[in-house]
C-alpha cells in the first residue's frame, strides 16, 4: 500500500498516467484504423467478406479512372482558388478593423458569423435554396436590372465558384488570427516608420506585411489541409453534380466505399490523399525559409 | 482636414456596414424565409420582411418525418454532443496537464503526436476509422460518434490547455507538493480551478463541432430514431420526402440556434479560442 502511494507521489509515474487517455486514443482511433486501411489499401476487400491480398491491383485502377483524375483536378482549382482568396479577403477585413473601436467589436462579430455556423448542414442546404434557379441570387439580380435564368448548380462552369463562394464567406475564423497577429506588432515599428518619413503604403509593405507572413504561412498550411480535404459542402449542395464537375475526391472516396462497397480501393484512396497532403504540407515548409520572416520582434 | 477626416469615417462604416450586411445576408433570409408563407417563398425570394408572418412553418416542420418528430432529434443531438464534449474536456485537460507538468520519458514524442493529430483532419480517417469500427461492431450504434472523443484525440484542444497551464505560475505546485499534495491532487485542486476559461473555451468548439459532425452520423447511424439534427435536417430537405420550403427553412433555422446562442453568449471564448491557437472555427 505504502509503495502504490509513493509510486503515486512519483513525477513520472504520474505523467504517465495523466497522458494515458491520449496513448490509448492515439493507439486505438489513429494508428490501428491508419494500419489496418494500409493492409486493406493492397486488397479487394468489401467489409462484409473475407479481404483478398492483391498487390497492387487497386493502386493500377485508380490510374485507370477517369474519376480518380477527375476529382483531383477539382478539388487541386477548388483548394488554390478558395484558399488564396479567403485569406486575402481575410487580411483586408482585418486590416480595416485594427483600430480598435467601439462598433469594431459588432462587426467582427458578425464577419465571424459564417465561420462558426457555415459547416452545418442548414447553411449547405440554405445555399443550395439561394443559387436554385428561383432562388436568390437571381431574383436579387432580376431586382438591378440582370435578367438572367442560369442554374447556377446546373452549370458546370458556374456550379463550383458556388462551393469557393461558400468557402471565402467563412473567411471569419482566418481574419481573427490575422487580428491577434496584428495587436502583436509593437506600436514604436510605426513610429520609428513615420519619423523616417514613410507612407501608410510603405509602411504595411515593409513592416505590418513580413511581420504577418508567420501567420500568413500558418493559415496557409491548414487552410490547404482543410480545402484539399472538403466533403460535407459538395456531399449536400451539388453531389458532384453537374457531370462531375463538382466532385471532391473526399466524395469519390466516400461514393467507391460506401456506395459501390470497394472499401479496400476507398481505403487506397485515402492513403493516396494522405500522401497528397503530406506532400503539400511539406512544398510548403520547402518554401517557408524564401518568404517567412522568422525573427523575433 | 478635420471635415476629410471625417468623411474618411462615414466611408469607413459604410464599407464595413455593406459588406457586413452581406456577409450576413444568407442567414437573414433564412430566417426571415422560416416566417414567411411556405408558398410565397420563392416569389419574394429577393426580399427579407415577410407580407404575411406565420408560424406554420414551424409547426409543419416540426412533425418530422416517419413519425418522428424533430424533438427527438434534438435530444439526440444533444446527448450526442454533451456526452463527447464532456469526454473531450476531461480528458484533454488531463493529458494537457501531463505534458506540461510531469517530465517522463516519451513526454516530448507524446508532444509532437499531438501536434501531428492537429495536421491529420478527421475528414481523411473516414474510410479507415470506418473499417476499424466495423470490426469492433460499432456501426449502427452512438459509439464512433462519442467514444473516440473521451480519448483527447483532438489536438487542438490538448495543444490549446497545454499553453494555458505553461502560463499558471509553477509555484502553486511546488506549495502544494510541500503541503503532501499528489499530482492528482495539484491538477484537482489548483490547476483545474485556474483553467476554467480553457475549458469553457474547448468545450465550446468541441460542442459546436460535434453538432453539426454530418459524416459520423450518416456513416454510423441507420436508424431514424437515433439521427442527430444534421442528418435529419439533411434527409428532410432532400427532394421527395419534402417539396415544403417553409417547413425546410424553419428547421434549418432551428438546427443552428443552439450554435447562435453560443456565439452570442460566449463570443470573447471563441475569439480567444482562435486567436491563441489559430483553430479553424
Amino acid at each position: 500500500m505504502k509503495k502504490l502511494k509513493s509510486m503515486i507521489y512519483k513525477e513520472s509515474v504520474s505523467g504517465l498516467i495523466f497522458v494515458a487517455p491520449f496513448i490509448i486514443g492515439l493507439v486505438m482511433f489513429l494508428i490501428v484504423p491508419l494500419g489496418i486501411s494500409l493492409y486493406y489499401a493492397f486488397c479487394d476487400y468489401n467489409i462484409l467478406s473475407p479481404a483478398v491480398f492483391t498487390g497492387l491491383e487497386n493502386f493500377k485502377t485508380m490510374i485507370n479512372d477517369e474519376l480518380f483524375w477527375k476529382s483531383l483536378q477539382v478539388t487541386l482549382f477548388y483548394t488554390l482558388v478558395s484558399v488564396p482568396l479567403k485569406l486575402l479577403f481575410a487580411l483586408l477585413v482585418a486590416l480595416l478593423f485594427q483600430k480598435t473601436t467601439k462598433a469594431a467589436g459588432i462587426y467582427r462579430a458578425i464577419y465571424y458569423l459564417p465561420s462558426i455556423i457555415g459547416g452545418s448542414v442548414a447553411v449547405s442546404v440554405l445555399w443550395k435554396r439561394m443559387f436554385a434557379t428561383d432562388g436568390t441570387v437571381n431574383q436579387i439580380l432580376h431586382a438591378l436590372g440582370i435578367q438572367t435564368t442560369i442554374s447556377w448548380l446546373g452549370n458546370t462552369k458556374t456550379a463550383i465558384w458556388t462551393l469557393i463562394l461558400l468557402t471565402v464567406w467563412q473567411f471569419g475564423s482566418s481574419m481573427l488570427i490575422f487580428l491577434s497577429a496584428l495587436k502583436q506588432i509593437p506600436s514604436t515599428y510605426y513610429e520609428a516608420a513615420m519619423v523616417d518619413g514613410a507612407g501608410k503604403w510603405k509602411q504595411f509593405l515593409k513592416i505590418t506585411l513580413p511581420l504577418l507572413t508567420p501567420t500568413i504561412f500558418f493559415n496557409l498550411v491548414m487552410q490547404m489541409i482543410n480545402g484539399l480535404l472538403a466533403y460535407t459542402q459538395c456531399f449536400i449542395i451539388t453531389q458532384g453534380k453537374p457531370l462531375n464537375s463538382t466532385l471532391f475526391y473526399m466524395v469519390h472516396m466516400y461514393n467507391q466505399t460506401f456506395v459501390y462497397y470497394k472499401a479496400g480501393y476507398g481505403a487506397a484512396l485515402a492513403w493516396v490523399m494522405i500522401l497528397i497532403v503530406a506532400i503539400f504540407t511539406s512544398l510548403l515548409f520547402a518554401t517557408k525559409k524564401k518568404w517567412v520572416y522568422d525573427g523575433g520582434y | 482636414m478635420k471635415r476629410k477626416k471625417r468623411t474618411n469615417k462615414i466611408i469607413y462604416y459604410i464599407l464595413v456596414t455593406a459588406i457586413g450586411f452581406l456577409m450576413i445576408y444568407p442567414l437573414l433570409w433564412m430566417i426571415m424565409s422560416s416566417f414567411k408563407e411556405t408558398n410565397t417563398i420563392f416569389l419574394t425570394a429577393g426580399s427579407l420582411i415577410p407580407e404575411k408572418f406565420t408560424l406554420e412553418n414551424y409547426k409543419n416542420g416540426w412533425k418530422g418525418f416517419a413519425k418522428i418528430s424533430f424533438g427527438t432529434f434534438f435530444q439526440n443531438s444533444f446527448f450526442i454532443s454533451i456526452t463527447a464534449t464532456i469526454g473531450t474536456v476531461i480528458s484533454s485537460s488531463l493529458v494537457a496537464f501531463g505534458l506540461s507538468r510531469c517530465r517522463f520519458p516519451g513526454r516530448k514524442f507524446l508532444f509532437a503526436m499531438v501536434l501531428l493529430t492537429m495536421m491529420v483532419p478527421a475528414q481523411v480517417l473516414m474510410v479507415p476509422q470506418y473499417i476499424w469500427y466495423s470490426k469492433l461492431g460499432w456501426v449502427n450504434s452512438y459509439f464512433p460518434l462519442i467514444v473516440p472523443y473521451c480519448f483527447a484525440i483532438q489536438g487542438f484542444f490538448v495543444y490549446m490547455m497545454y499553453n494555458f497551464i505553461e502560463g499558471i505560475p509553477r509555484e502553486l505546485d511546488e506549495a502544494a507538493k510541500i503541503d503532501g499534495c499528489s499530482y492528482f491532487g495539484i491538477y484537482r485542486r489548483i490547476t483545474l480551478p485556474l483553467m476554467v476559461p480553457a475549458l469553457v473555451t474547448s468545450g465550446i468548439f468541441s460542442f459546436i463541432w460535434r453538432w453539426d459532425d454530418f459524416m459520423s452520423a450518416l456513416l454510423y447511424i441507420s436508424k431514424a430514431a437515433q439521427y442527430p439534427v444534421c442528418l435529419a435536417l439533411k434527409l428532410f430537405t432532400d427532394p421527395g420526402s419534402t417539396s415544403d420550403y417553409g417547413a425546410m427553412f424553419a428547421m434549418s433555422t432551428l438546427s443552428i440556434l443552439p450554435v447562435l446562442v453560443i456565439f452570442i453568449f460566449f463570443q470573447k471564448y471563441l475569439v480567444d479560442g482562435i486567436a491563441t491557437t489559430g483553430m479553424k472555427g
